[in-house]
């Protein structure tokens, strides 16, 4: 199977190119992931990073015939050939298929992910009914793999002032439990021209996400909430 | 040259379950610590647990910490320490109403409480019938855990060094440990640092075996570094067998599966777990269905064309349990084994899972070493936490849910006693002179390698060893030839040669340093199995089909240095229960 695959190393490289493989694989090579691994064991200076091979953890995230997604769980018998791989778009190369996450990782923890309640924790759980707790479901799955930031325009042009669309669903994801009690200043947090109001919901964000999640819904929703408030 | 070096009060080399429980505690605490991943935290592989955590909440109906207590004892094959075992056990409630405090989204009842789902092994009043135990979410409470502890280590301020690993232990000459080396993979750089404590949580080894439900980096790196510091591996024969990976591809079917109604089909069609477990059928310990499963295969009732799986049939739970309680298990079915689990059952086989062994710890997390004649010597300034440690919780066998519970209990309570430690011991001491040497000279060994074997190829040799000679059933002639094999490997494994000799984010020569860790832990399994004589929990061995109380109820200790063996007692007297005593295992 043929490859065209991004390479840079900082140390020797002024530039990137694109490293043609064209790789025999074996019938139990079935994910790109596996197909990597393959051409890694012939060639050891090829740099990814990888961890679950089955989709949790959020390590491979690479954009893949001009779509991110996460080499882990995408089946070669889909990929046409040569498939083109490159790092995630917008974010500084490290080397080859890597790139710095700290402005993505940044913009995560500006928005307080964590829950917030002021009042004393009982001495067993606080109750939550199934209903409440359905509300986090499409949030709180989230792989932290930036495959939709990365695929975000507004993220491009603004890494540093627009939250992103990872950092939004998980504001959201925190907006909905209803056992945290910081909304109003996760509202005032996010009520600015840019943190929030850069998404032009062009959706990309939906399309790319490997975990099926919607942040363009829960940027919506953040948004309907802060119109409430203001009537 | 001497490295640079930096200074802390604690270090925590692990971000996973146990390393982040542990982090929050000494951050909570206003110490100064560094916590150490070789990937960003939530990467860690507790990401990939699906099926629950076990404490005896009752929410379900009537439990108790002391069924808890004799289920884990029992699966354990009476091989846990009973003190550490009842110290799990009771505090298990605890831990778990503080991760729902800090945001888990756990699955609820009706009334709003914490739904709690049955799993194999876990029973009410003493092995009377199932009970409703696991607490989770949906079949990502894995993910759920290590993200909502993730956060609050965020809203604590925790120092992480994300993407640095950790190289050796540097230990003085009376055997007080003062921190590791460690490299940040971005630059190459190597550091040293100087902690006052350290606590290693780097998970498990599971990927010395080539069929692994693990993660790629889990290569036992902390159980490498231990060894090599001159600390002995505790009962490392103790391999928990998964009974459903996904056949060929390794990737973990969770147990929650059976415990919400799905069975086990051989190729007749017969749901056979009742021939072997009456009561608990599918739901008994993982070493005995792994065990009926692979009897099954070997008697010729393997399904498929060529007879080398089960099937696990779920479609008959109905698809809303399936889309509320087991979505991940869908994906992952439709993914690696191409079946929609709503029609089609999924074929799996036997997996490598777990290790229950580990660094001896006691239920403090302190590293405890035989020494002068006491065969728990605290090992100054070290502590180890969650799949890295044995305390030892999980004998022969671990329960299902029985880890993440084992990650927030002694993540915490070795937080603990390294906090008492740190106000017992102020100052640091000084490093040893040659404190980083070590390391220096296995990187120098690795640059300047010529005409070596590629990690690659030595790596494959070690997992296709393992798989072939130490799995479910174990075999004296394959343990004989397997011992000399490793050795073979392992010797191989001085010599490994990486073409890329680059600084940034050099993923060859990360490669080649976890190769090492692998190699001591696949050592201590192949050499420790060959030794143990009788069968217990996980251990199954053909020549000696029973469980020998008198000889071998006893903990294995391997050390590195010319595979040396000792043993010492197991613990049978609990903190404050009665003791519970070695009898017949049945399900
Ligand atoms: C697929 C799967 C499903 C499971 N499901 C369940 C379940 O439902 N219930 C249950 O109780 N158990 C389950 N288990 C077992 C349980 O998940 C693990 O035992 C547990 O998560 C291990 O946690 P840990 O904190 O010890 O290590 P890990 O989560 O593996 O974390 C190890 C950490 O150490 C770091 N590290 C390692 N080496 C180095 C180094 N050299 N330098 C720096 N950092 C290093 C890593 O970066 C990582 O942060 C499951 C296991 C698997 C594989
Ligand atoms: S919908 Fe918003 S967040 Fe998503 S890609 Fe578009 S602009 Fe970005
Ligand atoms: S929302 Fe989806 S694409 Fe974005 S980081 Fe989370 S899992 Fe990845
Ligand atoms: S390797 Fe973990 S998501 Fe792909």
């Amino acid at each position: 199977m043929k490859f065209r695959i991004y390479r840079y190393d900082p140390e020797k490289d002024t530039k990137p190119t694109m490293k043609e493989y064209d790789v025999a694989l074996e019938p139990t090579d079935r994910m790109l992931l596996d197909a990597l691994v393959r051409i890694k064991s012939m060639d050891d200076s090829l740099s990814l990073r990888r961890s679950c091979r089955e989709g949790v953890c959020g390590s491979d995230a690479m954009n893949i015939n001009g779509k991110n997604g996460l080499a882990c769980i995408t089946k070669l018998a889909d990929l046409k050939e040569p498939v083109e791989l490159r790092p995630l778009p917008g974010l500084p190369v490290i080397r080859d298929l890597i790139v710095d996450m700290s402005q993505f990782f940044k913009q995560y923890h500006s928005i307080k992910p964590y829950l917030q309640n002021a009042e004393p924790a009982p001495e067993k759980e606080r109750l939550q009914s199934p209903t409440d707790r359905l509300e986090l479901d499409g949030l709180y799955e989230c792989i932290l793999c930036a495959c939709c930031s990365t695929s975000c325009p507004s993220f491009w042009w603004n890494p540093d002032k627009f939250v992103g669309p990872a950092g939004l669903l998980a504001a959201y994801r925190f907006i909905a439990d209803s056992r945290d009690q910081a909304t109003n200043d996760r509202l005032d947090d996010l009520e600015d021209p840019y943190r929030l109001f850069r998404c032009h919901s062009i959706m990309n964000c939906v399309d790319v996400c490997p975990k099926g999640l919607n942040p363009t819904r829960a940027i919506g929703k953040i948004k309907e909430i802060m119109i409430k408030r203001m009537v | 040259m001497a490295l640079p070096t930096r200074k802390f009060d604690a270090v925590v080399v692990g971000a996973g379950g146990a390393g982040l429980r542990a982090a929050l505690q000494l951050s909570e605490a206003g110490l100064k610590v560094a916590v150490l991943s070789k990937v960003f935290p939530t990467r860690s592989h507790t990401v990939a647990a699906q099926g629950g955590i076990g404490a005896s909440l009752g929410n379900m109906g009537e439990d108790s910490w002391l069924w808890h207590m004799y289920d884990t004892i029992k699966g354990s094959d009476y091989l846990g320490d009973q003190d550490a075992i009842e110290f799990l056990c009771r505090q298990a409630p605890q831990a778990v109403y503080e991760l729902e405090h800090y945001g888990m989204p756990f699955d609820r009842n009706e009334d709003g409480t914490v739904y709690q789902r049955p799993f194999g092994g876990h029973s009410r009043n003493f092995g009377e019938s199932p009970v409703q135990r696991s607490v989770c979410a949906a079949d990502r409470t894995g993910h759920a855990m290590l993200h909502t502890l993730y956060q609050r280590n965020v809203r604590a301020n925790t120092l992480f060094f994300v993407e640095w690993m950790a190289l050796d232990l540097m230990m003085d000459e009376t055997g007080q440990v003062h921190g590791v080396t460690a490299m940040e993979m971005e630059t190459g750089e190597v550091w040293r640092f100087h902690a006052r404590a350290t606590l290693f949580a780097t998970g498990g080894a599971g990927r010395i075996y080539s069929a692994s439900t693990n993660a790629f980096i889990n290569t036992g790196d902390g159980l490498g570094m231990a060894a090599r510091a001159g600390i002995p591996l505790e009962d490392m024969e103790f391999w928990q067998f998964h009974p459903t990976g996904v056949a060929g591809a390794g990737v973990l079917i969770t147990e929650g599966v059976r415990g919400e109604g799905g069975y086990l089909l051989n190729k007749d069609g017969e749901r056979f777990m009742e021939r072997y477990a009456p009561t608990m059928k599918d739901l008994a310990s993982r070493d005995v269905v792994s065990r009926a499963m692979a009897t099954e295969i070997k008697e010729g009732r393997g399904c498929g064309k060529d007879a080398d799986h089960i099937l696990l049939k779920l479609d008959h739970i109905g698809l809303e349990k399936i889309e509320t309680k087991l979505p991940g298990i869908r994906e992952i079915a439709k993914k690696f084994a191409n079946v929609d689990p709503v029609k089609d059952p999924i074929p799996v086989v036997p997996t490598c899972h777990y290790q229950m062994g580990g660094i001896p710890t006691n239920y403090h997390g302190e590293v405890v070493v035989p020494r002068d004649g006491n065969n728990a010597s605290v090992v100054p300034g070290f502590f180890a936490a969650g799949e890295c440690a044995c305390a030892s919780v999980h004998g022969a066998n671990r329960l299902g849910t029985n880890s993440l519970t084992d990650l927030l209990v002694f993540g915490k309570a070795s937080a603990d006693r390294l906090i008492q430690f740190l106000k017992e011991n102020p100052g640091h001491k000084d490093l040893p002179k040659d404190a980083g040497d070590y390391s220096q000279s296995r990187l120098a060994r690795l640059e300047g390698q010529t005409g070596g074997e590629s990690v690659f190829e030595v790596g494959a040799d070690m997992r296709r060893t393992m798989q072939a000679h130490c799995g479910v059933f174990r075999f004296p002639d394959m343990l004989d030839a397997g011992v000399k094999k490793i050795r073979e490997v392992a010797e191989r494994a001085t010599r490994t040669e990486i073409k890329d000799k680059s600084r940034t984010f050099n993923t060859a020569r990360i490669e080649a340093l976890e190769l090492d860790n692998l190699i001591e832990v696949a050592r201590s399994t192949m050499v420790s199995a060959q030794a143990r004589q009788e069968s217990r929990g996980a251990h199954d061995r053909a020549d000696y089909p029973k469980r020998d109380d008198v000889t071998w109820l006893k903990h294995t200790l391997w050390y590195k240095d010319s595979d040396r063996l000792e043993y010492k007692s197991v613990n049978l007297k609990p903190l404050t229960a009665e003791s519970f005593e070695p009898k017949v295992r049945s399900y």
